[in-house]
Parts: structure tokens; C-alpha cells; sequence
């Protein structure tokens, strides 16, 4: 891809962090409004050019059924689809309805709930067309979204890393708060990405980034996380901005449905 | 002061042929001297003086850790560490009620063992930028990166993290392909040991054959008392320090009174690991179901590895920013336990927990000595306490070679 490409932001259910991200790379962001032709980016511009375009990168979850069909006719018109933070990647924080009865959700929130048209579950942009590359995070850390910028640019795969949270937490020199102070933290079964922000600060991870590529899910929950809390704090932990990415929901179910059976047998 | 010349604590580094530097041989003959607690703080600030840095043990985030120390008032004085799997607690040494402790020596410089950190980090940093290449008319121009020189002390180092530099001195130094960050390092060390005290549970430098007592690899030595240190000079660096410090000979009661100190250590160590024949057996149980019931706790997070004073896996890459007319290319510390690492064409060799976690253990105790002609495990117990789930590898080896032993 040598010659500028052309490059659609498109949203659709998100709270427009993921963009504001790219808007916050000040530095750079000059270097790239020259090096690529930005034909639709709302947040940044009027401009919104129609299709077809080289790269839509992609922000937000599929929560409405005009917006499934709006992700059908973008990815008929786009070369590459990248696919930029936890809403797009796994369902996002909006996700949490996919675990409740979303009518009764409608019905306690809207004066008029008939006016509501959305689905019952909010999914990823993966689970309904093909994604070619996606970038974990809520947000998206700007320096992963850079290396995407400058990989589409370069014209190779952009270099992410699969690896766990812990591992640059300890090459910060951080110290490990499960170890030193007994928090829970999902740092281990989380990809790595965000720079390992939340130990640094006396604080667990909270699994922005979504699951690593193997997660040993039961063991983390046995050797780090009941230790140290309830299966019920520990569901509420894994149902953060990944809830449904599929290892989490399946670990959170795993516990719930735990819990459940102690309450029945009672 | 005359001159410091360093870089001679160690035979991987020491380029003269063999000199008087290297004390193992005739360690008597090397001067002892009693340094005055009240003078302690003056023994810092003159090695600040000397050096560029003097690295130390440090309070920060809940455990003692290395860093840049100014003056001896940044040393944990009176704090300790206790340990067990997965569980680390920095604790004040006269409000715990630990029978380790040695009640007529509480308020210590030195009174813990190993935290999370390790050396490791000022000799093999975790992420260096090794070259930078930039595109210029005349085609890429190519810069190594070469790091200004920093003469450090390492104050306070433990007898296995002697063991530990003098394992890395074989892999980056000695064993075929030198390390040019390392060696330069290396080269401009003052090492200041520390003998133990007192042992950590998680301990087990006994089994290792590599404590608690420092036997060699340092300039200086020390043992601390209530009232003082005893000094011990182990090379020629070491000896201009000693000579500077101008100390008084010790006296027969201050060298009894170390040796009990440095025995409560040893008594205290329980862990144990039987390394006879460990090679052999450790690899005669590749197909032992228990690496099945291990996978089932290890979460492959590498806490482990990035905590081991002697793991040197790294990684290298090519990093540019937006436009690619400028690379730099980085290594960081990678691990074993990584996916990624053992990814060659059609996938990962090593695509379970099982295999990451059995390619460890048995490079670290087994083909380790194959490759370096010593075992990967100096017996710190770092992988014990920092492993988030506490999986002790002293017992899994048990379990493993329960069959064959
Ligand atoms: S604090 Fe969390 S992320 Fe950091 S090493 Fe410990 S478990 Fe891993
Ligand atoms: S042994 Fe412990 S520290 Fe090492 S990878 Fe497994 S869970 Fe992580
Ligand atoms: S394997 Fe564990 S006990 Fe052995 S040297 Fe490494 S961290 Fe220390």
C-alpha cells in the first residue's frame, strides 16, 4: 500500500474513546493527516466521504439491527477492515445485556420503551463479518493505534503483543499486588498492551485488553482470584469491558452458575 | 583515593592472567576489618562520591526492592520480608513476632532476603535499544547504540545472587557469543556482598550449593552485627576500598560473632531440593502425568521467568514510527512462557501450558547443565514467592521424580 491510503473511521455502538485516542496523538497526528487520505473521520472533520475505501477502521459494537446492516454495506466497501478497542473486539461494557433480560432492561430505563428498537445482545464486528486485523483495549492504547497507522502505511501487519499484562508490569520493575498486597488481579490471563498501568497504582488489572491467547481461566480464578474474593466479586470482576469476549463469559458463567448451586442447596 | 579498577570479581572477566584477584584459593590471606555502624552512613556517601551510581536495597510499593541509593537513611533499616509461595509481606522486624528473627539485632541494614527484583536488570536490561537505522539520500545509515559508561556499586548482594552473576557471566560472556551491553556492564561493577542472616521459607541456596555464605565473585564483603560490620575484601578493587575505609582488624569475639549470625541462616533453611542425578531424572519424566495436573495451575504468565536471576530470554524488534524512513531496533526480556516464542512457520512449537511449563523446569535444571555446565537455579526461590498462584518448583520436582528416586 504505497501510494496514501484511504482511510474511513466508522462507529457504531462506543462511547468514542478508541477515536479520541488518535485525536489525543497530538504529535503525531500531522504526520498522519499527510501521510494518509482521512476520507471519513466525524470526530475530526466535515468531510465524510463515501466509499469505497483501502482501510475502515472500525469502533463501536453491533447493539441495533440497522447498524448490522450499515456494518454489511461498510464492509462491501472497504479493502481492509481493522477492528480498534474492546466494544469492537468483544462486545464492550454494553455487552453486560447479553447476561440479563435486555426487554426488562428497556422497560426499567425508556418512558417509552415501543420507541426501542435495539437487539438483545451487543457483539462484536468479528461475529458478523471478516475482520483482517483487530486491536484490543478500552481504549486503545495510542501507541499500538500508531503502530497500526504506521504498519497499514508500511504496508506490513502491525506488531502487537499476545503476551500477559505481567510481563511488562515486571519489567517496569513493578511489584506484583497479588503477591505484595493480596488484590485480585487479571493481569495474568490479560493481554498485555496498555503498559500494565493499574499495578503501578496499587491497583489489579482489569482486563482491558481482553483475555491473552491461552488463558488458563479455572486456575486463575482457583490460585489468584477466590483466594482473595467471592465467586460473586469475582463474576463482576470478569464482566468488565470484556464481559463477552469468550473466555471471560465463559469463566463468569462458570462461577455464577457455582454460586447458584450453593444458594439452591441451602 | 586511588584509583578503583574494576571489573576483576570475577574469572569471566578478568583479563590478566591469573592474579592475586580471584580469592578463593587463599581467602584467609585477604585483610578482614570491623566497620562501625556510626560510620556506615560516610561508607555510602564515599561510595557515592567514587561512583556514578550505588545501587541498593530500597522501600517502595510494599517490598524491598533495587535502586539508586543516595545516602544509607534510603536502606530498609529494620524492615523485613516474609515469604511463602505466592505470598510476599514487607513487615517492621520489631512488630512481628517471627522466631527468624534475631532479637539482639533488629534494626538491620540488612536484615531480609530476595524481593522482585533481581541485578539482573542493571546487567541485562529489561528493554535496551541496541541500533538505530535512518534512510537518508546516501541510503540507511546505521548507528549502534553505545550506552555511556556507568560505574555502579551493587550494594548488598546475596551469596546466590553471586551464584546468579556468575551463571549470566557464562551465557552472555564466556560461552561462545559475548554480549557487548553485558560485558560493558559487567566490566564496570563493584560488587558489595551481604552475608545472610537469616533465611527466607522460600529459600533454598543450601541445595543450589550456592549459599548462604559469599565465597567468591565479589570486591567486598560484609557481615552485619548489632554494633558493626564485618568487612571482607575479596579482589583488588575491593582492597583499594578496604584501604581507603581505614579500618581497625577485627577482633576474635566480632569473628565469633558472625559466624553464629551467619549459621542462623543455614539453620533456618527448610526448603529443599535433591539434585543428585537431577538431569537424568528430570528427563526420564517427560511423559509424567503430573505436568498435566501442573498446567492445570499455571497460568503461563511468566512472572517467573522475568523474576529468575539467571532467565535470559529477550526478544528483538524493529520498532518506527509513523513513516518508516526511521527503525530502532529493541530487545526486552521475553519468556518461555510465552505463545509467541516458539512460533515458527505453521505455529507455535510449544502450544500448551504443559510443554511451556515443562520446557522450563527442565531447561533450568536439567539441559541447562548440558548447555552451561552448571544448573539454571541458584536456589533465590524468586519463581516461589513471585508466582501468582505459588507454584514452588522444589515440590513439583519431588512429585515428578517420586518414581524414579
Ligand atoms: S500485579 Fe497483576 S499484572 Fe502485575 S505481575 Fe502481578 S498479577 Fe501480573
Ligand atoms: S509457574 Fe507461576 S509465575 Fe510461572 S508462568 Fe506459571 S503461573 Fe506464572
Ligand atoms: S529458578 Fe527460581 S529459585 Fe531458581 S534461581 Fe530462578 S527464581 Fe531462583
Amino acid at each position: 500500500m504505497k501510494s496514501k491510503p484511504k482511510i474511513a473511521i466508522i462507529k457504531f455502538a462506543s462511547c468514542d474513546g478508541c477515536q479520541l485516542t488518535l485525536l489525543d496523538a497530538e504529535d503525531e497526528l500531522l504526520a498522519i493527516a499527510d501521510a494518509v487520505d482521512l476520507a471519513h473521520f466525524a470526530e475530526a472533520s466535515s468531510r465524510l466521504d463515501a466509499g469505497p475505501y483501502d482501510v475502515a477502521i472500525v469502533e463501536g459494537s453491533i447493539t441495533t439491527e440497522d447498524d448490522r446492516l450499515r456494518l454489511l454495506r461498510l464492509r462491501d466497501e472497504c479493502r481492509w477492515m481493522v477492528t480498534i478497542g474492546a466494544c469492537a473486539t468483544s462486545g464492550g461494557i454494553q455487552a453486560l445485556r447479553n447476561f440479563a433480560d435486555h426487554e426488562e432492561f428497556i422497560r426499567a430505563v425508556y418512558a417509552t420503551p415501543e420507541t426501542i428498537h435495539s437487539l438483545a445482545t451487543s457483539t462484536p464486528i468479528a461475529s458478523h463479518v471478516r475482520v483482517d486485523f483487530e486491536l484490543r483495549g478500552c481504549p486503545v492504547d495510542k501507541s499500538q493505534l500508531l503502530e497500526v497507522l504506521s504498519s497499514l502505511i508500511a504496508g506490513h501487519r502491525p506488531r502487537t503483543s499476545t503476551e500477559s499484562v505481567c510481563q511488562p508490569c515486571k519489567r517496569k520493575g513493578t511489584i506484583c499486588v497479588v503477591v505484595a498486597q493480596g488484590i485480585p488481579c487479571l493481569g495474568p490471563i490479560t493481554q498485555s498492551g496498555c503498559g500494565s498501568i493499574c499495578p503501578a497504582f496499587d491497583r489489579g488489572c482489569y482486563g482491558c485488553f481482553g483475555p491473552t491467547v491461552q488463558p488458563n481461566m479455572a486456575g486463575h480464578s482457583q490460585g489468584v482470584l477466590l483466594p482473595r474474593m467471592s465467586e460473586r466479586d469475582a463474576v463482576n470482576l470478569l464482566r468488565g469491558f470484556n464481559a463477552a469476549a469468550p473466555s471471560f463469559q465463559q469463566e463468569s458463567v462458570r462461577l455464577w452458575q457455582i454460586t447458584q448451586t450453593r444458594d439452591s442447596t441451602r | 583515593m586511588t584509583p578503583i579498577h574494576l571489573g576483576n570479581n570475577s574469572d569471566a572477566t578478568s583479563t590478566s592472567s591469573k592474579s592475586s584477584s580471584n580469592h578463593t584459593q587463599d581467602r584467609n590471606q585477604w585483610p578482614h576489618g570491623f566497620l562501625p555502624k556510626e560510620q556506615f552512613p560516610a561508607f555510602i556517601d564515599l561510595l557515592n562520591q567514587s561512583f556514578d551510581e550505588v545501587i541498593g536495597p530500597r522501600v517502595d510499593q510494599g517490598a524491598i526492592v533495587y535502586d539508586a541509593i543516595r545516602s544509607a537513611s534510603e536502606l530498609p533499616h529494620g524492615w523485613t520480608d516474609v515469604q511463602s509461595p505466592g505470598v510476599y509481606r514487607l513487615e517492621r522486624k520489631s512488630s512481628i513476632d517471627d522466631s527468624r528473627i534475631d532479637p539482639s539485632c533488629e534494626e538491620e541494614y540488612f536484615g531480609y532476603n530476595v524481593g522482585p527484583h533481581s541485578w539482573k536488570k542493571y546487567l541485562f536490561p529489561p528493554l535496551t535499544t541496541l541500533m538505530k537505522s535512518k534512510k537518508t539520500t546516501d541510503g540507511w545509515q546505521m548507528e549502534m547504540t553505545a550506552e555511556p559508561i556507568r560505574r555502579r556499586v551493587l550494594l548488598g548482594v546475596r551469596a546466590c545472587e553471586l551464584a546468579a552473576i556468575a551463571i549470566q557471566d557464562k551465557v552472555f560472556l564466556t560461552s561462545g557469543t559475548v554480549d557487548p551491553i553485558y560485558q560493558t556492564r559487567r566490566n564496570h561493577l563493584l560488587i558489595i556482598a551481604v552475608n545472610c542472616t537469616q533465611a527466607a521459607s522460600t529459600c533454598f541456596c543450601t541445595s543450589m550449593n550456592s549459599g548462604p555464605e559469599c565465597r567468591s565473585g565479589f570486591d567486598l564483603a560484609m557481615t552485619e552485627l548489632s554494633d558493626g560490620f564485618l568487612v571482607e575484601v575479596g579482589s583488588d578493587a575491593g582492597q583499594t576500598i578496604f584501604e581507603s575505609l581505614k579500618l581497625r582488624t577485627v577482633t576474635t569475639d566480632e569473628i565469633d560473632r558472625g559466624r553464629t549470625r551467619r549459621a542462623r541462616a543455614v539453620d533456618q533453611i527448610t526448603k529443599r531440593m535433591n539434585t543428585d542425578g537431577i538431569r537424568d531424572r528430570l528427563l526420564s519424566q517427560l511423559e509424567n502425568p503430573h505436568w498435566n495436573d501442573i498446567a492445570s495451575r499455571c497460568l503461563s504468565c511468566a512472572n517467573c521467568t522475568m523474576v529468575c536471576p539467571t532467565c535470559f530470554c529477550s526478544s528483538v524488534d524493529e520498532v518506527h514510527e509513523l513513516t518508516d524512513d526511521e527503525i530502532v531496533r529493541q530487545r526486552r526480556w521475553d519468556s518461555c512462557f510465552n505463545v509467541d516464542i516458539s512460533h515458527l512457520s505453521g505455529g507455535p512449537v510449544r502450544d500448551t501450558i504443559r510443554s511451556r511449563y515443562r520446557q522450563w523446569l527442565t531447561h533450568k535444571l536439567a539441559t541447562w547443565i548440558d548447555q552451561f555446565d552448571t544448573s539454571g537455579c541458584v536456589g533465590c526461590g524468586r519463581c516461589i514467592t513471585w508466582c501468582p498462584v505459588g507454584i514452588d518448583l522444589t515440590k513439583e520436582v519431588a512429585t515428578l521424580c517420586e518414581e524414579s528416586s
